[in-house]
């Protein structure tokens, strides 16, 4: 196989690019299997070193917090649980209210629709008052329920949708009536199936978007059992530093590689539904 | 209890779908079916015939119930369906572009509707296997549309609608996508199919040809309006009005605008004896290309334009002052264009059309 200049160039673009992406990833793992003081003499690290049980284990089981209670696993699941909720509620009920207003031609359907698109630009930081005062006369600070329900709606994702729904020959839901579907029917067996693709590709913005909240979760909670990964980031491994002990910078990297791999794993399962569908398209 | 009894008094002198002054009327106000009226028989093939826009396929939506009726009854089987919500009213449709569920493989398109009416699994697959190969598409159940030739998804929409044994079928255009071949196949196997099964059937189209082959009966509409019920028979040899003579045959029937005096057609300066007394001051004298008469002895003489060989038939083209007109005889016969061609046009063989309202004399 021959290469042409051109080609050549490209793949030197392209390489450098993954290594742009890779190489901070890489540094951050290697740096997470040494000990605190290689890292503090030595700095950055490139290959690997020996404290990768100490140092992962530490992250995972030590309780810190004030309280010195709460440990990152549960941090990881405190934000597995939000992350999860806030995804496949967002996603349903986008999925859902789309369905509303393509299919179900009530009179004020359009104004409905363009208010929901307008609440695009209102996002929760600039609503974050009024959400917190509601959640708390509602009981809910310091829940899950709390946590998740003021990011369940989502106008992108409605927005979507809705521009997907519009695709859909009329003939498809006529034939299915006339095949005796009612209106659940249709949606569950039709629209669902038909837009796989999109679930997975929202779902997959949506656990990331969730998994990334910072600032919510953050006045949400002031119990420490519902800190989420994000929060941690700041607070953990950093009750030393100001002290006379070293500080942590391998358990703090260890913990950022731990806290990349929920969105990398959902990424991961639902990429083959995501792939499969933009290759073969179903309509 | 005594309106049912009225009703079902009513069924036996009913037909099996009945249509009374049906009217549609859309939003934005456009008319498109006024005031039809409709008796379809059990069993019987029906076909809508007219042009596109004319209405036929909102009438069929309208029997599917995918369509509100605006004014006007339908009754199926003794029942009236206005508000009969169209997955309740047991009626199968095949639609143009066949609307085949893509994310369901064969078998499950056709066994869909059949799982909603929550019949038992093994039922659904005796039902579908035999329909398949009644279909000769039973190597094909795992397949998905998109998988599928224009023929072989044809089928499976055919399939899907037999499968559920359906009241009525409805065809919307189905055999327009498909190529002239195939076309021809699949309409011969419709009529078969239909024929065996014996199930209503009411097929609308735009196709001339398939109209006079499929139909018991053919319901020829132009405007939202019944121009014509009748047999592919009579509807070819008695059109009722000047709209149905040019709509169906092929090539089209020559009409003439003449001055009909005493039993005479005037046509520029040819005369043609009706052997009647009619006076009729703006008339249409219609004759088909295949009824004009060529012979050395005719009594009319005009030229030929042009001369379109069609293999068995050719086709002439000419002109009677400056009406023209066509006609189709044997290509045996040796005309070229620019030769000279006597004829004679039969009083029996003409139709008459008052051309005021259109309607035949």
């Amino acid at each position: 196989m021959k290469f042409k200049p051109l080609e050549i160039l490209t793949h030197v673009i392209l390489i450098l690019g993954v290594l742009l992406m890779v190489l901070p990833i890489w540094f951050s793992f290697a740096t997470s299997t040494h000990d605190n003081v290689s890292i503090m003499t030595e700095g950055m690290k490139f290959f690997l070193g020996e404290s990768f049980t100490y140092n992962y284990n530490e992250v995972l089981n030590e309780k810190g917090g004030w309280s010195e209670e709460v440990t990152a696993a549960r941090m990881f699941v405190n934000s597995f649980i939000m992350a999860l909720g806030i995804a496949t509620l967002k996603v349903v009920i986008s999925a859902m209210s789309a369905y509303a207003l393509v299919y179900f031609r009530f009179k004020l359907a359009v104004p409905i629709f363009w208010l929901i698109f307008i609440t695009l630009l209102v996002p929760l930081e600039v609503r974050i008052f009024p959400s917190y005062k509601i959640v708390s006369d509602l009981g809910l600070t310091n829940t899950y329920t709390g946590l998740i329900l003021p990011l369940v709606a989502s106008a992108t994702a409605t927005f979507f949708f809705r521009q997907f729904y519009k695709t859909i020959p009329d003939e498809l839901l006529e034939s299915a009536k006339l095949d005796g579907a009612n209106s659940w029917r249709f949606f569950i067996d039709f629209l669902l199936p038909l837009s796989k693709t999109m679930l997975a590709a929202m779902f997959i913005f949506m656990f990331v978007y969730g998994y990334s909240q910072y600032l919510w979760p953050l006045i949400m909670t002031t119990d420490e059992k519902y800190w989420t990964v994000v929060m941690g980031m700041k607070i953990i491994f950093t009750e030393n530093y100001e002290g006379v002990a070293l500080p942590r910078t391998g358990e703090r990297f260890a913990y950022i590689i731990l806290s990349m791999l929920p969105p990398v794993l959902v990424v991961v399962i639902l990429q083959r539904w995501f792939i499969k569908g933009l290759i073969q398209t179903e309509k | 209890m005594v309106y049912q009894r009225i009703n079902s008094n009513r069924k036996i002198k009913m037909s099996f779908l009945e249509l009374q002054n049906i009217t549609k009327i859309y939003p934005n106000g456009t008319k498109a079916v006024n005031e039809t009226s409709l008796n379809i028989e059990n069993g019987e093939f029906v076909v809508f015939v007219g042009p596109s826009g004319c209405g036929k396929s909102t009438l069929l939506r309208m029997i599917a119930g995918l369509e509100d009726i605006t004014n006007g009854e339908i009754s199926l089987d003794g029942n009236v369906i206005n508000n009969i919500d169209p997955s309740e009213r047991d009626v199968a449709m095949v639609f143009q572009n066949y609307a085949l569920y893509p994310h369901m493989s064969v078998f499950n398109n056709m066994a869909y509707g059949l799982k909603n009416r929550g019949i038992s699994k093994e039922e659904i697959n005796n039902k579908v296997n035999d329909v398949a190969k009644l279909l000769e598409i039973d190597q094909l159940l795992t397949r998905k549309p998109s998988m599928l030739s224009g023929g072989q998804r044809q089928r499976v929409a055919m399939g899907r609608a037999i499968v559920r044994n359906p009241k009525i079928f409805l065809f919307d255009e189905p055999l327009s996508n498909l190529d002239a071949k195939l076309r021809n196949q699949m309409r011969l196997e419709i009529k078969r199919l239909q024929r065996q099964m014996g199930v209503t059937s009411i097929f609308v189209t735009h196709d001339q040809t398939e109209a006079m082959t499929l139909g018991d009966r053919i319901v020829v509409i132009n405007n939202g309006v019944v121009e014509q019920v009748g047999t592919p028979k009579e509807i070819y040899s008695k059109p009722n009005t000047k709209f149905v003579a040019e709509f169906i045959g092929s090539p089209q029937m020559n009409l003439f605008n003449c001055i009909i005096e005493n039993g005479i057609a005037h046509i520029a300066d040819m005369r043609i004896n009706l052997n009647n007394s009619t006076n009729i001051d703006d008339a249409s004298l219609g004759i088909r290309p295949d009824d004009i008469l060529i012979s050395d002895n005719g009594q009319h003489t005009c030229v030929a334009n042009l001369v379109e060989y069609l293999g068995s038939d050719m086709i002439i083209y000419s002109k009677i002052g400056d009406q023209e007109f066509s006609c189709k005889l044997s290509s045996k016969i040796n005309l070229n264009a620019g030769d000279t061609f006597k004829f004679d046009i039969s009083s029996t063989l003409v139709h008459l059309f008052d051309n005021t309202n259109g309607s035949r004399v």
